[in-house]
């Protein structure tokens, strides 16, 4: 796949060292009028210029704290990146949500090691787990860590700013042969927890797995996703975010706005592009690109997102 | 690679001191079959197999799988080169996945 011979002594630590300066990234949301808008933290610059009053969030997405392969051998240090960048960041968010793989093996170091670099952020963290969280023997460390205050597999909503945020697990009982899935239980939770909101009240839904169906062929999407966009249907603003694919997707259906982040830790292929969806082991000079940020502009009164692709090199 | 020749003559000089101390009536070991995890795809997809047949699946990407045949056997998550190994002491089709990548099928049919 990638040109490079790993031979005796691999990438020197100096090498890998240089391509990783980029690799962390964040998508930065900001809420104005209750639209949320999302400005890459690539230009910090541009993020200020951007930033109008309002309500500001960050998504970040599958760190895989422990992730050592080729890939990327070092996914704690370019999780470090992000949050350097986040700290840089002259507009300080109110909070930040993680849409999960949180850590590679769910092992209680990479938990620990995980908290211990985003809480630098010194931000409030909302997460959601991605299947690498939930991997442990018990099948507790995340739940110990991040399931208080949550329901069934560690679900919740929360109100800020005048938008109504829903983290969802879709990472649980999957079927052979399936998608992420929600459950019976999740769904009626979410029936019951959308009920009664005024329909102008801006709905952000997120989950590690696409709630759409992005690739089914590589288990991109959610069996049972569909039922949850039936609830939020008449509202006039939906935003949902999830992480797993590890590159920037998004559409637009509707009155509703699907979005995927980068991972910070490494690049996954496009669908189909290659034999699976594994990492994508590039280039260093090409990882910058891989891992740059997309600005995502929701306007108001318009139906269609304005993308701005901004690689970090190139 | 290491790792995997040093497994590899393990189980060779296993095999090796049971057929001298028990052939022929161990011959059945000479049976078992190996399945590879390969870019999220179980190869072979479909093996046909003798009861008594020990398999055993190695992932070989680098990320992790599991293997879960519902009701009959369940691995612990195998990271990379992991092995899980199972025994089948019934015939019947067993259909296996992964639950962390539920797409990921595979189907042993024990005779």
């Amino acid at each position: 796949m990638s040109g490079q011979d790993h031979g005796d002594d691999g990438v020197s630590r100096r090498k890998v060292l240089e391509c990783m300066t980029w690799a962390g990234t964040g998508v930065l949301w900001t809420v104005t009028g209750g639209v949320p808008r999302s400005l890459g933290i690539i230009d910090s610059a541009e993020a200020a210029t951007a930033a109008a009053p309002g309500m500001s969030f960050l998504q970040i997405s599958d760190s895989h704290v422990g992730f050592d392969k080729p890939a990327n051998p070092n996914a704690l240090g370019t999780l470090e990146e992000a949050v350097n960048k986040i700290n840089a960041m002259p507009a300080k968010p109110s909070f930040m949500i993680h849409t999960g793989d949180i850590t590679h093996l769910s092992k209680a170091a990479e938990f620990d090691n995980a908290e211990r670099i985003i809480s630098q952020t010194k931000l409030d963290v909302h997460y959601v787990p991605g299947e690498h969280d939930f991997i442990d023997e018990e099948v507790k460390l995340y739940r110990e860590r991040y399931g208080r205050g949550t329901k069934g597999h560690g679900w919740y909503s929360f109100d800020a700013g005048g938008v109504h945020f829903v983290g969802l697990v879709n990472v649980v009982d999957l079927k052979a042969g399936g998608l992420g899935n929600l459950g019976t239980e999740q769904l009626a939770w979410l029936e019951d927890d959308l009920r009664g909101k005024s329909k102008s009240t801006p709905i952000v839904l997120f989950a590690h797995i696409p709630l759409w169906t992005v690739y089914p062929e590589w288990g991109w999407g959610t069996e049972d996703g569909g039922r949850a966009l039936e609830y939020v249907k008449g509202f006039g603003s939906v935003t949902v975010l999830n992480g797993h694919i590890h590159q920037v997707m998004q559409k637009v259906e509707g009155n509703v706005t699907f979005h995927t982040a980068r991972s910070t830790a490494f690049p996954q292929p496009a669908p189909g592009a290659a034999p699976s969806p594994g990492p994508m082991k590039v280039e260093d000079a090409r990882l910058r690109s891989m891992l740059g940020v997309a600005s995502i502009n929701f306007k108001q009164n318009e139906q269609r997102l304005a993308i701005i692709d901004t690689p970090l090199q190139g | 690679m290491k790792t995997l020749n040093r497994r590899d003559f393990g189980v060779d000089l296993g095999l090796a001191l049971a057929a001298a101390i028990l052939l022929p009536a161990t011959k059945a070991r000479a049976d078992d079959m190996e399945i590879h995890i390969d870019n999220f795809v179980f190869q072979p997809a479909e093996l046909k197999i003798k009861v008594g047949t020990t398999v055993t699946w190695t992932n070989r990407d680098d990320i992790p799988h599991t293997i879960v045949s519902a009701g009959k056997f369940r691995s612990k998550t195998l990271d990379t080169d992991d092995k899980f190994s199972f025994t089948f002491t019934n015939a019947g089709d067993y259909k296996y996945f992964c639950s962390l990548h539920p797409h990921m099928t595979g189907m042993i049919k024990v005779e």
